[in-house]
């Protein structure tokens, strides 16, 4: 979801800015302590350079954490903490007879804008890592195609009963054709659970094209579409498939965005795989080791691996 | 049963896992008789290859017995002694019907990481990592074989397992990488590489026609065989300049093809070996591309370079001027290896060849993580392993 992406990044600028903020600031510090401590108006003291210094190597290491991982909320809160220390740092110089108050004055502003910074990249951040606020509305939108080897008719046929969804649609336990037009759909949740809606078909071009759309009221509102097209010099047909799901606010809603995880195209990708493997091959091929969640080892029982590919007898 | 795993990058283990079962019903399940290491599993053993999980089962050279079917199969049957290719290939996609199997479309169920790499995915294949379908491997004492009806390959009683066995991969692999040349009456053919592979493709090419091949390598053995057994001319590139002796050979042409059996691990002496192992071992190249860079460079203007070897990922300093500027062909593949199975086997039982040629080494399954250790290290003058399981 290119939406989604937009927001995840557009506090990482900042970060990275203040990821660089620290590095800098941190060389400065282990480098020339003596001219910082000038440059601000405390004490050029033994106490002082070994304290900037510290500091100094303190900038670095958050810094760099940042830079390695500029999405993550948890390394700017170590730069608010830091920041804190300068302020308590600052404050304490100032209460020295021989300090510049005026100087050490403007540093303490400076060092509470760059604090300002921080905390609003922080909580940025921190919001945009919440997956289950950011998908809550934001609907399910993917459009995917794939060329099959097999004729327009045939597709077609296959397609137009919806009661074979299931054997290539992962997401998708059961459906149960209520009539021409109407469907039951049963979605599996994560946890066992899982989500109902009723459809109905919208568009039905023999051999062109079917459309559907979930019924008013339901949980879910889900729109799907398939085109059927010839390839060209009997390269087979090209199958286009768009679908769109908008999850309703909440736990539904949560429960939906689940149901595609991160990358909903993917999942889309995959189910069209599987729906050509099984149009060309008459079954859905198995590796002994899917995904990288399991060694390629034959398995203890048969089903795991079905179970592993999504795949219904 | 006993099975060959990858444990981590140069750890082998044969360990016990469960036997393979019937998951489709085109599978079938093979008892192995016989089974070997393949040069390409190395890339695998020095962790070349990305996407190997630590337990996965290796190998994708193996024959046996075919002892169960799933109830579509309609091709075989229980007691069938079969050579099993290694790629696998549906039989009914747009690449499969045009034979180019390796290319099959159905085949890999993890195609989403090979297109993440490589754009669109090839076939999966035994034992040769996730990216490439998580098949267990054939280093086994069983094996299961998906879309049985299209890719194993009955072979007669008459034949031993040994002579039939490399029909799986190393014979038709030399033998793809020879044609690719569209050799012609009077052509002189570099290989580069005297691995298995380049035994083959030395052999093939003299099948095809070449009046006269020139292997190249570094290890005096190897050497020794694609003279005496293959029946080549020999480089040994540590001893002079490969451009220049290839030169000096062709009468200043040029071999009119140019080979590459050696792959993404190749070695050069000086400083342009230096450059990629440095480039690779801090992570800038996935793969050591000197002999290809060497093959194009060598090569006679307007010929051929056939890559057999395997390469994983990118490459620095391609020639591509070369290419261009001198009109060079570059072939290269997976090896589509139903399409050649049945015409090399007819060779195989005409005398035109003994695959058993490369065999050096013999040894039990239980033995594979030695087996693994002196191939990679090329101990005791090893070429070839067959192993029994």
């Amino acid at each position: 979801m290119a939406y989604n992406d937009f927001r995840v990044r557009s506090t990482e600028p900042l970060a990275l800015a203040l990821g660089w903020f620290s590095i800098v600031l941190g060389a400065v510090e282990i480098a020339a302590p003596s001219r910082l401590a000038r440059l601000v108006g405390a004490d050029d003291t033994e106490s002082t350079r070994s304290t900037l210094r510290a500091f100094g190597a303190r900038e670095i290491a958050a810094g760099i954490a940042i830079l390695s991982q500029p999405d993550r909320a948890r390394w700017l809160w170590s730069r608010v903490g830091g920041d804190a220390l300068d302020l308590a740092w600052l404050g304490r110089a100032m209460t020295r007879e021989s300090s510049e108050t005026d100087r050490l004055g403007m540093a303490a502003t400076a060092v509470a804008g760059v604090t300002a910074l921080d905390v609003i990249a922080a909580q940025r951040l921190g919001r945009e890592k919440q997956p289950s606020r950011r998908n809550d509305t934001a609907p399910v939108r993917v459009e995917q195609v794939v060329t099959i080897n097999r004729s327009v008719e045939e597709l077609y046929r296959f397609w137009r009963d919806f009661g074979n969804f299931p054997h290539f649609m992962r997401h998708i336990k059961h459906i149960e054709v209520l009539d021409n037009r109407r469907s039951h759909w049963t979605a599996k949740a994560p946890a066992g659970m899982s989500v109902h809606w009723d459809a109905e078909i919208v568009q039905d071009h023999e051999g062109e094209w079917i459309a559907w759309r979930s019924l008013p009221g339901s949980q879910v509102e889900h729109y799907g579409s398939v085109r059927f097209v010839a390839a060209p010099g009997a390269r087979g047909t090209e199958v286009r498939v768009q679908m769109e799901y908008k999850p309703p606010a909440g736990r539904v809603g949560r429960v939906i965005a689940m149901l595609f995880g991160e990358e909903p195209e993917q999942q889309i990708r995959e189910d069209l795989r599987r729906f050509k493997a099984l149009m060309e091959t008459g079954e859905i091929p198995l590796s002994d080791g899917p995904g990288l969640w399991r060694a390629a080892q034959p398995a203890k029982r048969a089903e795991q691996i079905r179970s592993y590919a999504g795949v219904s007898e | 049963m006993r099975a060959t795993c990858w444990m981590g990058t140069r750890h082998i283990e044969v360990d016990h896992v469960p036997d393979p079962k019937i998951l489709s019903a085109g599978d079938a399940i093979v008892k192995i008789t016989s089974t070997a290491i393949c040069g390409s599993d190395l890339h695998l053993y020095n962790g070349f290859i990305p996407s190997m999980k630590r337990g996965d089962v290796m190998g994708h050279e193996f024959m046996g017995e075919v002892v169960e079917v799933g109830k579509g199969v309609q091709n075989l049957r229980a007691g069938d002694r079969v050579v099993v290719p290694f790629p696998i290939a549906c039989g009914h996609c747009s690449q499969c019907e045009r034979e180019m199997y390796s290319l099959c479309e159905n085949s890999n169920p993890n195609a989403w990481m090979a297109e993440k790499l490589w754009g669109y995915s090839p076939c999966g294949i035994y034992g040769y990592s996730h990216m490439l379908g998580g098949y267990a491997g054939g280093q086994a004492e069983y094996a299961r074989v998906p879309f049985a009806d299209v890719n194993p390959l009955k072979v007669p009683d008459s034949l031993d397992d040994e002579q039939v066995l490399f029909l799986s991969d190393i014979f038709p692999t030399g033998y793809m990488a020879a044609e690719a040349c569209g050799i012609q009456p009077g052509d002189t053919i570099a290989v580069f590489g005297c691995g298995p592979v380049g035994q083959f493709a030395i052999k093939s090419a003299y099948m095809l026609g070449a009046e006269r091949v020139i292997a190249i390598d570094r290890f005096p053995y190897r050497l020794r065989i694609a003279r005496e057994r293959a029946g080549a001319d020999t480089i040994n590139y540590e001893e002079c300049d490969i451009f220049d002796a290839l030169e000096e050979m062709t009468g200043g042409r040029g071999p009119d093809h140019c080979i590459d059996c050696v792959g993404l691990e190749g070695h050069a002496p000086g400083m342009h070996g230096a450059y990629d192992k440095m480039k690779t071992v801090m992570m800038l190249e996935t793969d050591r591309p000197v002999a290809l860079r060497q093959a194009i460079l060598a090569c006679r203007s307007g010929g051929t370079v056939s890559v057999a070897g395997v390469y994983g990922g990118f490459i620095d300093k391609f020639p591509m001027g070369a290419v261009v500027n001198r009109s060079l062909t570059i072939k290269s593949g997976q090896t589509h290896v139903q399409r050649y199975m049945r015409p090399l086997l007819k060779r195989i039982q005409n005398g035109e060849i003994d695959p058993r040629f490369v065999i050096t080494h013999r040894m039990n399954l239980s033995d594979a993580a030695e087996g693994y250790d002196m191939f990679s290290n090329k101990e005791d003058d090893c070429l070839k392993i067959v192993m029994k399981p």
